[in-house]
Parts: C-alpha cells; structure tokens; sequence
C-alpha cells in the first residue's frame, strides 16, 4: 500500500486559500471548522511564504497517543482517522498536535467542545465507505474512488502535493534542483522523522 | 468653456500618465536582479531553531490556528504519555504501600484508656457539611481525573471502547462541574479553620515527638494538631494549584496560547497526582489508622478520652471556656459509638 502524505512546497503557494474552500466545500464542513487553513510567515516582509497546513497523517501520531478514549487509527495507506462514536471532546488532541489540525465545532468552555473534527485526507472515518451516515460525520470518500484529496487536486500552481509520500517526495526533488532553491517540505521532519534534501 | 476644461483635464491626465511609467519603467527593469530567491526564503528548519513554534498570520478569525508548527506537541505527549504515567504511578502506589507498612507495623492508634462514654463536639452540621462536600467532590475529581490518564489502560480493555467512551464523556462533565462546589468547600473550611491553623510553638514539640505516630508519646495539641495544620495548609495550596490551572483548562485559550494551555495541563496534573496521594493518607488516618478519629467528621462528636489523648490543649481550652460543661463523674451521657 501507499504511505500518503500531503506536501506543502511554499515558493510555490500563492495564498488563494483554494484548498480551504475545496476542503470546505467537498466534505460539508460545519461552520467555523477549518480542516485546511493557509498560514502567512513573514508577511509583507522580504522571504514572505505561505504554506498550506492541515493534518500530516504522521506515522506516530501524537494525537492518537493522547487520547484518553483510543479513537484514532490508522489506515492501510497510513491516514490516521478517528471515531466521532468514541470521541469525548477533551481537546487533548490539539494539545498534542504538532500542526494544530484537530477542530472542535464549538468554543470548549466547561469541556462542551463537541466531537472532534480533522482533515480525513478525504477517506472519510470507520462508517461503510461512501455511505451517507458516514458523509455527514467525516465527508467525502475520495480516497475509496481512486481520487486524491480535492485541496490537493484543486491547487492552480500545485503548490500542494498529495499522493505516495516516495513519488511526491521525488517531484519536490526535481522542482528543487531545477530552481535552485527550496524552503523545505514543511512539517515533514516533524511528523515523519524523515530528511529530504531541500 | 466646458470642453477646454475636459482638455485640460486629459492633457494634465495624459501627463501624469507618462511621468507615471516614465518612473515605473527603472523599477521594472531592476526587477529580475533585486530578487534572490535564495537569500530570501524562509527555511522551516531556521524558524525551527530559532522558536518552539512558527507562528504567522492567517485569515480566518480562529487566532491560534495561526500557530503552523509547534514540535512541542511531542514533548507534552512524552510528558502525558510517559512521566504522567509513572510519576502518578509512583506516588499514588506508593502512598497506598506506605500506609500498608505503616498500618501492619503500627496498627490502628487505639484509645489508650478506652472509651468515656462522654463525648465533646468537635465540628459543627456547618464544618462537616461543608467538609463532605469538598470530600465528595474531591472524590468525584480524583476518580474522573485519573480516568483521563489511566481509564484507557485499566478500565478501556475491561468494558470495551463504546462503554468506556460513554463513561468518560460522563466522568468530562463530572469533572468539569464539581470543581465548583470543590473551590467553593475549600474557601469555606479555610474561612472556618484559618485561625485554629496558625503554627505555634506547640507544633515544633508535636514534630519533634514524632507526632503520636511514631513511638507511644502523645504531644499535647490544640484543636488541629501538627499534622493537620500541615495537611491544611496543603490543602490550601493544592487547591490553588489545581484550580488556577483547572479554570485555564476549563476555559481554554481565553487566557493564554498553544505552550500556556500544555503548561497548565502539566502543572494541574502534576499537583493532582501528589494532591490525591495526600488525601488517601488522609482517609486513611480518619478511618483505618485511627480508632475514634472518624467520629469528629461522623457525627461530629468525639469520645472525651479521644479527645484528651489527641488534643488535650484544646479540650482543656473548651472546658475552661465553659463551652462543654464537665459532666458529673460516671455519667453516660451518649451511648458509646
């Protein structure tokens, strides 16, 4: 199987904020959830970049590790996904999470956060795949059609990556050597322990 | 006269135009060198080393998912996972193993002389009420604290996920809620036992005897001996070490940021731990360790040769203020409980 990742190349991203409105709108995204958001370092400053952050499925997720309930696993293709059964919303996982990419649907005051919501890297959670319970908890099932997540799919200078962790790491490659420069495949050493040559 | 004026007007716009590009033109001709991309960018890896987080700027008006990287999520994993683990382990066993040394190898502190028969009041309906609810509450607390940590590792594999889950939402609002009447019964016992709980120099002797514990002396004592006054100042300050912390949690990024809410989860948990250590040696010198104790928290009247034993300072003190006349000689006033 696959080992899927997502791969921001930030000289590339141009801030449009596409993948957000693709994620919002291909999984029905409950208002004020933001499975995607585009960061700005450095705006308005030379080196200024923007990179594109949403969960990096890492291969130990430290999310899964803290949860007090165990909701989380990880797919065939190494997505980690979780339960909204089991979900108690005690917004542990965002304490633990590198990139900030669990959302709760409500504020959190008195522990009333609601059940977690995160970037599925649209493979949808633990209901029958592509059935329409499991649409309204988790959203689209792209992965279980042959597609990749949309954000990725709808990026106009393919700034973000998704696919085989090998291959995009390899088209990353070959844009470096060939312009000559590269901010680094943001997150990556964080969620993957892995160094490429950027 | 209107048609000169739209002239003019093209004229001077014209003009404008042209001086406009004349200065626009150098600059996009300096263009392609004044950039090197190179020099510029902003390398994860440098913002890495220079801070915890990276932090920008975002458009969406939740402010702390600005934060795009923070690698100390894995610290306080290793903290939550790991040293929370053996750290509550460690001192909540432990605890339990002392008290079992020390119960096996002392026993029960018996009543020397017996009991009177006679009793004295020790803590009024108010004091007890308002004892048993920060006793219940710390019990409610401690129990659905500890199923944070420890629940998935202990009780998960006997129920399985479903009930677990159900239990732990559950066990989420119970703990979120009787912190209040918690708070609330420490404010009052501290208002209602403040003064009696200013060291003295009774209290160095008390130490300094071993406290009754240790060996057969019995130190005099006022109403709270040594002991109590310690675990009462650490109850104090136990409670202002969950609570601030706790109200953080409960109120999350109000107050502060991503590294202030780990901080207070950290510090919260860690004062538990020890908190809920403290208080199982304190059940357990009120019922177990001590023959008589639980009376003054029961009924709130303890057996007169109790009292003698353990607070002979204070019962003297409530004899000479008259508060309990000294019965005649023999009487049995309350059956002995």
């Amino acid at each position: 199987m696959a080992r899927m990742k997502f791969l921001c190349d930030a000289d590339r991203c141009i801030e449009c904020n596409a993948c957000v409105t693709a994620c919002k709108n291909e999984n029905e995204v409950p208002w004020g959830i933001n499975r995607r958001r585009v960061v700005t370092i450095n705006d308005g400053k030379p080196g200024e970049r923007s990179v594109s952050m949403a969960c990096m499925h890492c291969t130990d997720a430290p999310c899964a590790a803290v949860c007090p309930v165990n909701c989380f696993y990880t797919t065939a293709d190494a997505v980690v996904l979780h339960s909204k059964d089991l979900c108690i919303g005690c917004g542990y996982c965002f304490y633990a999470c590198p990139f900030g990419a669990p959302q709760y649907p409500r504020v959190g005051n008195f522990g009333s956060r609601g059940k977690m919501d995160k970037c599925t890297y649209c493979t949808g959670g633990p209901e029958a795949d592509g059935s329409q319970i499991q649409f309204e908890k988790y959203g689209a099932d792209r992965l279980v059609e042959g597609k990749l997540p949309l954000c990725a799919e709808m990026c106009s200078t393919k700034s973000l990556l998704a696919g085989d962790g090998d291959i995009i790491a390899q088209i990353y490659k070959d844009r470096v050597a060939k312009r000559g420069y590269g901010s680094g495949a943001w997150g990556w050493q964080t969620a993957y322990r892995e160094t490429i040559a950027t | 006269m209107a048609t000169v004026g739209v002239r003019i007007r093209l004229v001077v716009t014209a003009i404008a135009f042209l001086i406009f590009a004349a200065a626009a033109a150098p600059v996009a001709a300096q263009q392609p060198g004044s950039v090197d991309p190179n020099a510029a960018a902003v390398k994860e890896q440098q913002l890495l080393q220079q801070s915890y987080r990276i932090q920008g700027l975002g458009s969406i008006p939740d402010t702390k998912s600005y934060v795009i990287e923070q690698p100390m999520g894995r610290t306080w994993r290793l903290f939550h996972e790991v040293w929370l683990h053996w750290i509550g382990a460690i001192v909540i066993l432990g605890v339990i193993a002392l008290l079992a040394v020390f119960y096996f190898t002392r026993g029960t502190i018996r009543m020397e002389s017996g009991r009177s028969g006679r009793t004295i009041q020790r803590f009024n309906a108010f004091e007890r009420f308002a004892h048993w609810t920060v006793g219940v509450a710390f019990i409610i607390l401690g129990i659905t604290g500890l199923n944070i940590t420890f629940g998935k590792d202990l009780l998960l594999p006997l129920i399985g996920p479903t009930a677990f889950s159900q239990w732990a939402i559950m066990a989420k609002y119970a703990h979120d809620f009787s912190s209040f009447p918690f708070v609330l019964g420490v404010v009052v016992l501290f208002l209602l036992w403040v003064k009696q709980n200013i060291p003295t120099m009774v209290d160095v002797r008390w130490f300094m005897e071993g406290g009754g514990m240790v060996g057969d002396k019995h130190p005099p004592a006022w109403k709270f001996n040594a002991g109590q006054k310690l675990l009462f100042w650490l109850v104090i300050l136990g409670t202002i070490g969950v609570a601030v912390p706790g109200a953080f949690l409960l109120f999350p990024f109000y107050f502060t940021n991503i590294f202030g809410m780990q901080i207070a989860q950290v510090i919260h948990a860690l004062i538990a731990v020890v908190f809920v250590g403290l208080i199982i040696s304190h059940i357990y010198l009120g019922t177990l360790g001590m023959e008589g104790g639980f009376d003054a928290m029961g009924t709130g009247e303890v057996d007169l040769n109790w009292a003698k034993q353990h607070h002979s300072l204070w019962v003297e003190q409530e004899f000479g203020q008259g508060r309990t006349a000294p019965p005649p000689a023999g009487a049995r006033t309350t059956p002995a409980a």
